[in-house]
């Protein structure tokens, strides 16, 4: 023992180089720069975005920037963010859910059905369509977990079934494509209170979804930076097998985060039947991708592993904002898709570069 | 089985003294291939026990079964004198027997001081209040590796930004605050350069003198020697011999693990090549 207490000599390896110095050694310069710390906040490219196009709108519509019109265009928002919320979360967990557009008619085609075909009361309802959206997550995480394939194959599966269904369910209870009416049944007014009612602030009727957007971002953002289950989350998205390693419940964790998808569907999915009272077979198709791209562009790595709640929130801002001030300036509307293109594909090559700075040894 | 030098981290080193972890001739096999079979050694505390060989000598098998992962077939391991059979690597990671694998089960993304409590957060609050501690989480990380001699510049940087030395030497902090007693390094030196292999010997180094039981394993002699106490050779699922320092010196295990005779004949063979 008392011979070898000076290590860490490379004796005869390779005659060249010195060995290293006993004592550590520490050449190593501290100059952490504060834009260093902020480029690799996944948020920052998000609420520059969306800072610019505030601007922009506001600088050339009054409307956009009227009271009125902000409560406008945070309607949309606020629904398209609670979804990308949770799949914001997913993702940084290492999943896609393909599903979650569909399962928010999936849900509201429930209530409806359960109401006005079933004759029960709309809270009933509501709670059977939370238990089906719970189960629908269930199964899309444990098919995921035990299968290992990619979640993109078994969400799409579970896509088209979803799609299948509610438009077959529905016309096999109903004879059309639509449900409606809900508001002629017991539990419907309180339920509106809940999740369609309108709020005044300074004046303006805000709709009440975009509360419960915010509260549901501070939340997610408080789960996943201050909690076991969101360290979880981003060590089974960054590397499964290791975390698995080091006693990280993966598949739990998997499971848990498809189950919140459904669940944030399922309260969207509310919000439409209680606030229009009748569903279309086909709502929600299509929307997942939105979900997905507010994600990316709140700073969510298609890799898994990286990511935050607030930037998936800020994404659906720009959604709901651009949406909705195109309508403003009389644009038309086939131009939002081409925006949105191009917002994704900029916030994609942002965030490859912050991660390849992330990742990068700084030896 | 002799100690020939006298142990600072164990008490004694006389023939009673039950050591850490003992294999007592463990064998394993996969199918009809002998992976390993009839292999022993002891690992004290305070003492560096080098597992040399190889590629394809059975070392990653002797890790696994030391480590968990596998069972072995015949022959067993004791702890402190008892014996003891491991599950899964849980069971053996409760029992104090913490490995560090190649690829460090570090996620790079996360900031250190989330990844050096992956898997066993402290948590402060009550209730629904109940939260990840960071604030401790962080100056513990500082700490610790300060103890280690490792003076990282933040600990919210990303793994992904330290160098392979720091990062092994940030695995094995973590395994050493985690409350390991026997520490596996499955060749933590292996794919580093000459400098960055001698800082993570160094932390070997330390581990050893917080009085933990090291196996390191490696296929460099040149990298066991100075820290090893005791060297077990392996080659083709065979003991070639487990020595205590002093027993053997540096040429002999590598003539050993290359095999001699292959050497002399390997030489000779390329003093000709045209023939």
């Amino acid at each position: 023992m008392s011979t070898s207490t000076t290590t860490a000599a490379e004796p005869g390896a390779a005659p060249s180089p010195p060995p290293g110095p006993a004592g550590a050694g520490d050449e190593r310069v501290a100059r952490v720069g504060v834009l260093r710390k902020l480029l690799v906040k996944p948020e920052l490219g998000a609420l520059i975005g969306a800072l610019v196009i505030l601007v922009f709108f506001a600088a050339q519509s009054s409307t956009f920037r009227d009271i009125s019109g902000v409560a406008n265009w945070l309607d949309p928002a606020s629904t398209i963010g609670i979804m990308a919320i949770a799949v914001a979360l997913l993702m940084i967990g290492g999943h896609f859910d393909l599903s979650a557009g569909v399962m928010t008619g999936t849900t509201a085609l429930t209530v409806g059905i359960c109401t006005t075909q079933l004759d029960m009361t709309v809270w009933a309802a509501i709670a059977v369509s939370l238990a089906i959206a719970l189960s629908i997550g269930f199964l899309n995480g444990f098919l995921v977990v035990r299968t290992k394939l990619p979640s993109f194959i078994i969400t799409l599966g579970s896509f088209l079934m979803l799609q299948g269904l509610n438009l077959g369910l529905t016309k096999a209870f109903t004879g059309t494509v639509t449900v409606g009416g809900i508001d002629d049944y017991d539990g419907y007014d309180s339920a509106r209170a809940v999740f369609a009612s309108t709020v005044t602030i300074a004046g303006q009727q805000f709709r009440i979804a975009i509360l419960w957007w915010v509260l549901f971002t501070v939340l997610a953002s408080y789960v996943l930076l201050r909690t076991r289950f969101g360290n979880w989350v981003f060590a089974t998205g960054g590397d499964e097998v290791a975390s698995r390693n080091v006693g990280v419940p993966a598949a739990r964790t998997t499971i848990t985060l498809f189950m919140t998808t459904a669940a944030a569907a399922w309260f969207v999915g509310t919000v439409y039947a209680v606030r229009t009272t009748s569903v279309q077979a086909n709502i929600g198709i299509g929307q997942e991708l939105i979900y997905i791209v507010a994600a990316v562009i709140g700073g969510c790595l298609l890799t898994g592993g990286f990511g935050s709640a607030v930037g998936a929130s800020l994404g659906a801002l720009i959604f709901g904002m651009t949406q909705q001030g195109i309508t403003y300036l009389g644009w038309d509307t086939d131009w939002f898709y081409f925006f949105l293109g191009a917002m994704l594909l900029l916030a994609v090559l942002t965030n490859q570069v912050v991660r390849r700075y992330a990742e990068s040894a700084r030896a | 089985m002799t100690d020939t030098l006298p142990t600072p981290g164990a008490a004694a080193a006389g023939a009673g003294d039950a050591p850490l972890l003992e294999v007592r001739s463990v064998g394993k096999t996969f199918g009809s291939v002998i992976s390993l079979q009839d292999v022993s050694t002891v690992v004290r505390a305070g003492q560096v026990t080098c597992v040399l060989g190889d590629n394809g000598a059975g070392k990653s098998t002797f890790i696994k079964i030391l480590s968990g992962v596998h069972q072995p077939d015949s022959g067993s391991l004791a702890m402190n004198g008892q014996q003891v059979t491991f599950g899964s690597p849980r069971q053996a990671l409760d029992a104090g027997i913490a490995t560090v694998f190649q690829d460090l089960a570090m996620i790079p993304l996360m900031a250190i001081w989330r990844n050096f409590f992956l898997g066993s957060e402290p948590t402060t609050g009550w209730g629904p209040f109940r939260r990840f501690d960071s604030a401790t989480a962080k100056e513990v990380t500082r700490r610790e590796l300060g103890a280690m001699g490792i003076d990282i510049r933040d600990p919210d940087q990303p793994v992904g930004t330290l160098s392979g030395g720091e990062r092994q030497s940030v695995a094995i902090a973590r395994a050493v605050y985690h409350g390991a007693k026997v520490l596996i390094l499955d060749e933590p030196t292996s794919a580093l350069g000459v400098k960055q292999a001698g800082v993570v010997l160094r932390y070997i180094a330390q581990a050893r003198d917080r009085g933990l039981g090291v196996v390191f394993i490696t296929h460099n002699p040149h990298h066991a020697f100075p820290v090893g106490d005791r060297f077990l050779l392996l080659k083709r699922g065979r003991s070639l011999g487990d020595f205590a320092k002093g027993e053997v010196t540096r040429d002999e295990i590598t003539s050993m693990m290359a095999g001699g005779a292959e050497l002399d004949e390997l030489a000779h063979e390329l003093e000709r090549p045209g023939d």
